[in-house]
């Protein structure tokens, strides 16, 4: 009883600046409320969000279209010379158009071949495992909230963490090598190896993010009405029959929106490529993201107007993306009111 | 053991084992070793000095080699566990190694030297967790600096976060204007607009108010989410507005009402936000890696990456370094994982 009245007393005693401050800020803000009235204070409130988010978001939206037509190495724009359309033209300039290393920007046109690529196996990969994982969650499980934790827990690691202990295991003495070694198999340096830093990439970048999937899908599984289920029961359907008529379809608006955020996600890698491989060997895992960086900020010869023409050509896709997550959105909530 | 088993491998209604059962057990447990192996696996390494780690194969505990001193040699001498002719075995110091032979004395009489096969002796080892990789970073390198800057953004940003995020959702859950719905889109609409769209002009902006090698360059254009305006918003519609009238005849101003009445109301959506919001900043990588360029203003992230990116990585405190990144996540994870989870199932967001 004493202990939380004093607990009550220590927490007002820590607010009691707080609330001041408060009750200071109200004084100004009633001389406003008074001279526009109750509606006014809306765009008060509003204000400090808009201001932030119009500085920060919708003006970088704007300006990296003009960004785009400069040309020069300076960041500020009154420094850059208007271009028009070169910076694009340099990304399109290609002898021949199946062969990105003919094209002038043959650095961008590698990171874009390797996204499509990752972003079409990452995510197929992805959806599927976490499609299976959220089925088997979804089963009459003992302790169903502990493995749900236990599959999401990577999702809350910082990227770099993710890079680092990946690479801590990839390397020549690393855990991998160790298991391998077990069966006889001589160490090997896989991030060396083009190949396998690609297929690395794509089998970290599954590890870090397919917690948050098979959480939606597993939310979208649970909502699917229990007397369906029972009904095929009674009526003797094989399992995998119910799996195609009820799961499946009851399921599929979950499904493409799951699949539409993989793809808006993937198409944006970074942060864990970047700490795992740093976009190597060669180029063999240099993606959008790290060619707009490394064009933009990291190289010597930067040119941030290319940088930003590369940029809105990603935006354009992730536009896209998002058009048909929104699409989907809206047929399923119209789905939900009938 | 038996009930505990049977609990764990209950089946309704007491039906026979069916093939699916044996893939969801063996996919359940794959999966717990997989996701939980590598950071435990990472938090073991952490305590082992940099011979140890560069042992092939590794031990899973930190061992290390002992050592004595014995009489009459200035340095401290390895130990190890010989067989002896006779069959018995003896701890002896090792002196030199002369081929494959070596020559070794026992710590008690050192007064005579022992002729050992090398094949015939094993090193004495025992567990001793390397801490100095943790101490030697926050004491000799900068990481005591990033350790402060990474708070200091964790903390900040997110306080600006629920204060600014709530009060525009307050705005536009509990007021009529014209342009209501044209804020609401707009804030929809960027959502999806990420980081790297914007990268460039936004380190120009970011430059031209003077914000380059800052922390505030860091914070600012992280606290204006949509993802925390949403969730608020949403939330805040559920609040009877009669609660606001009642408010309002009692001659309260409207700030008062967003501070005494509707703020506390919203208080579990606002305990998301503040999880969800730690883990974004404290998390955050590129856009810290782009503003930040001067050594003591890293946050753990990009200190972390540049110091593993570097020829000769030091490993064993890049390790170190690692857990202590990892651990307010964890603590995240183990008491507060439930509200994201619930969270994100929820809204879908994240």
């Amino acid at each position: 009883m004493s202990t939380t009245s004093l607990t009550d007393r220590l927490g007002s005693l820590l607010m009691a600046p707080v609330h001041l401050l408060m009750r200071i800020i109200d004084i100004p803000l009633r001389a406003v409320q008074k001279a526009t009235g109750i509606g006014g204070m809306a765009a008060v409130f509003l204000a400090p969000n808009m201001l932030i988010f119009g500085i920060f978001v919708l003006l970088p939206l704007v300006i990296n279209f003009v960004y785009s037509m400069t040309g020069g190495t300076a960041f500020f724009l009154s420094e850059r010379n208007f271009v028009g359309a070169e910076q694009y033209q340099r990304l399109f300039t290609c002898t021949n158009y199946l062969d990105p290393m003919s094209c002038q920007e043959d650095a961008f046109w590698t990171a874009v071949g390797n996204t499509f690529w990752f972003v079409v196996l990452q995510v197929t990969l992805m959806i599927g495992v976490s499609l299976i994982t959220a089925l088997i969650l979804n089963r009459d499980l003992a302790a169903r909230s502990f493995w749900r934790a236990v599959f999401f827990f990577p999702v809350l690691l910082s990227p770099v963490v993710v890079g680092l202990i990946w690479k801590w295991i990839l390397q020549r003495q690393g855990l991998l090598n160790f298991g391998l070694y077990q069966f006889g198999i001589e160490p090997y340096t896989w991030l060396t190896d083009r190949n396998w830093t690609f297929i690395a990439t794509i089998g970290v970048s599954i590890w870090a993010h397919m917690g948050l999937y098979t959480l939606i899908l597993l939310a979208g599984l649970q909502a699917i009405p229990k007397d369906l289920y029972e009904a095929a029961e009674m009526d003797g359907t094989k399992p995998a029959r119910v799996f195609r008529r009820i799961t499946l379809p009851l399921l599929a608006p979950n499904l493409l929106v799951v699949v539409v955020l993989a793809l808006i996600k993937a198409v944006q890698i970074f942060d864990e490529v970047y700490v795992l491989t740093g976009g190597g060997p060669g180029t063999s895992t240099l993606y959008l993201t790290q060619y707009i960086y490394e064009t933009g900020f990291a190289s010597a010869l930067r040119n941030p107007g290319l940088a930003a023409a590369a940029s809105i050509l990603m935006g354009l896709v992730l536009v896209v993306l998002t058009l048909i997550q929104l699409g989907i959105g809206q047929r399923g909530e119209k789905k939900g009111k009938r | 053991m038996g009930v505990a088993s049977r609990f764990i491998l209950r089946r309704r209604g007491g039906k026979s084992w069916h093939w699916t059962d044996v893939v969801t057990w063996v996919w359940l447990l794959g999966g717990l070793i997989i996701m939980f192996g590598p950071a435990v696996w990472l938090a073991f390494s952490s305590f082992k000095t940099p011979a140890a780690l560069a042992e092939f194969p590794p031990s899973i505990l930190p061992y290390v080699t002992s050592q004595a001193t014995v009489q009459g040699y200035d340095k401290p001498l390895q130990l190890f566990e010989a067989k002896m002719p006779d069959g018995s075995t003896k701890v002896l110091a090792e002196v030199r190694r002369i081929g494959l032979v070596a020559q070794m004395v026992d710590p008690k009489a050192p007064g005579e030297i022992v002729r050992v096969n090398i094949g015939d002796r094993t090193p004495v080892r025992s567990v001793s967790f390397a801490t100095e990789n943790y101490t030697t970073p926050f004491t000799q390198f900068d990481f005591l600096r990033y350790l402060w800057n990474s708070v200091f953004v964790t903390v900040t940003a997110t306080l600006i976060t629920l204060i600014v995020n709530s009060m525009a959702a307050f705005a536009l859950s509990k007021y009529e204007f014209r342009g209501r719905s044209l804020a609401m889109l707009i804030i929809l609409a960027t959502l999806m607009v990420p980081l790297s769209v914007i990268m460039v002009p936004l380190y120009s902006i970011i430059s031209s108010l003077g914000l380059f090698n800052n922390l505030w360059g860091v914070i600012l254009p992280t606290v204006a989410t949509p993802t925390g305006v949403f969730i608020l918003r949403q939330y805040m519609l559920t609040i009877p507005d009669e609660l606001i009238d009642a408010a309002r005849m009692d001659k309260a101003s409207e700030w008062q009402i967003y501070w005494r009445i509707v703020l506390p109301l919203t208080a579990p959506a606002l305990a998301v936000l503040a999880i969800f919001s730690v883990v974004w900043r404290w998390n955050d990588f590129l856009w810290p890696l782009i503003v930040l360029s001067r050594r003591e203003l890293y946050t753990l992230q990009v200190g972390l990456s540049i110091y593993s990116g570097e020829l000769n990585v030091q490993w064993h405190f890049i390790l170190a370094m690692t857990v202590v990144t990892m651990i307010p996540v964890v603590l995240v994870f183990i008491f507060l994982q439930r509200f994201i989870t619930t969270g994100i199932a929820g809204t879908g967001l994240k």
